[in-house]
């Protein structure tokens, strides 16, 4: 009875969808440093919410957003990872796949800014694999909640940043 | 949820500048984007293999790279080996060799499995040298990363991205659904 009641909550939730203001945050990204999403206001900014570090296959999906940062870079835009990992996790995890951008920790309180933008899983206590881009006014121009077990690559993000460009690219 | 416009699509369709085994007009063409430095790669090429032997002539496979340099050192001098070899018209025996010897992939092996195909070796080692094909190996990823590949390696059937597992019998199959 109440896993249903959460299931109906969640899917009249739902991942915030194109128009609607992203919510501010401010998390670690590591040991004493902390990330707000109104410090990349004039540029966009891509938010991959995953639910774990260390997914076991080769070429996961921070290390693919890794390979293109260059992309992302193209069109100003930053990319920031979120999961309810710790910051120690992800600095290892960085470290051990030499990834170039920020993970945050969606940690304490756990999954809080995940439940903001509406991709937390309440039963399995993660994020889902779910993908914002934000235009550099601070509004979410483009979101996809991929299945939990696939990795939606970034052919999606690209073209929401294509998207983005005529109007929204300073 | 919002658009994500055609996911999983391949978006360079298959054509001259690809390298491919097998018939133009096989019902059945199999595009793999791959690593030669990438374990699950290597266990792939044998699974490829026995695919396009069940399949005969109705497949026509076809492998484009997508070197994670960050997680693999050494996979974009590798994959620009094979692009020399190729213009040497030998990618296919390149490519197998680096899958047989993924253990061994600094340059001086690169241009020993050049010189062991018979190929000219110095030219393989100025091409790594100059980067002659590095622009040819991202546009390969670049292609890759728009058609939806997350890894490698990522298949297509026709087309589509294979998002099932990809041993043998899976592959097979769905390569077979696809030919019908």
């Amino acid at each position: 009875m109440t896993n249903t009641t959460t299931r109906v909550t969640q899917s009249t939730r739902g991942p915030l969808t194109p128009g609607v203001p992203a919510p501010d945050f401010t998390l670690p990204s590591g040991p004493g440093q902390t990330v707000s999403l109104r410090a990349f206001r004039g540029r966009p900014v891509i938010l991959a919410f995953y639910p774990a570090d260390w997914s076991p296959v080769c070429g996961d999906q921070m290390a693919l957003y890794n390979e293109i940062l260059s992309e992302f870079q193209r069109y100003g835009a930053e990319i920031l990872g979120i999961s309810v990992d710790g910051v120690w996790c992800h600095r290892a995890f960085a470290q051990n796949r030499n990834l170039h951008f920020s993970l945050l920790a969606d940690f304490e309180p756990k999954g809080a800014v995940a439940r903001a933008y509406g991709v937390y899983r309440d039963a399995d206590g993660i994020t889902e694999r779910a993908l914002f881009v934000i235009d550099g006014d601070g509004v979410v121009r483009w979101s996809y909640v991929s299945p939990i077990d696939v990795n939606p690559g970034a052919d999606g993000i690209l073209q929401a940043l294509d998207d983005l460009a005529p109007s929204g690219a300073r | 949820m919002s658009r994500k416009g055609a996911t999983g699509v391949l978006v360079l369709p298959v054509g001259e500048r690809d390298h491919t085994q097998g018939l133009v007009d096989a019902p059945v063409t199999l595009v793999e984007y791959g690593d030669f430095e990438c374990p699950y790669c290597r266990q792939a090429f044998p699974i490829v293999k026995e695919v396009q032997s069940r399949l005969g002539a109705r497949l026509r496979f076809v492998f484009r790279n997508f070197p994670l340099t960050e997680q693999h050192h050494h996979a974009q001098h590798a994959a620009e080996a094979a692009e020399a070899a190729g213009a040497q018209g030998a990618f296919w025996q390149m490519h197998d060799r680096l899958f047989e010897r993924q253990f061994a992939l600094e340059d001086e092996n690169l241009i020993e499995y050049a010189q062991e195909l018979g190929l000219d070796a110095g030219r393989v080692a100025g091409a790594l040298a100059a980067h002659t094909y590095k622009a040819r190996v991202r546009e390969d990823f670049m292609s890759g990363v728009r058609s939806g590949v997350n890894g490698t390696p990522t298949f297509f059937i026709n087309g589509v991205r294979h998002d099932e597992a990809w041993d043998v019998e899976t592959l097979t199959k769905r390569a077979e659904s696809s030919a019908s």
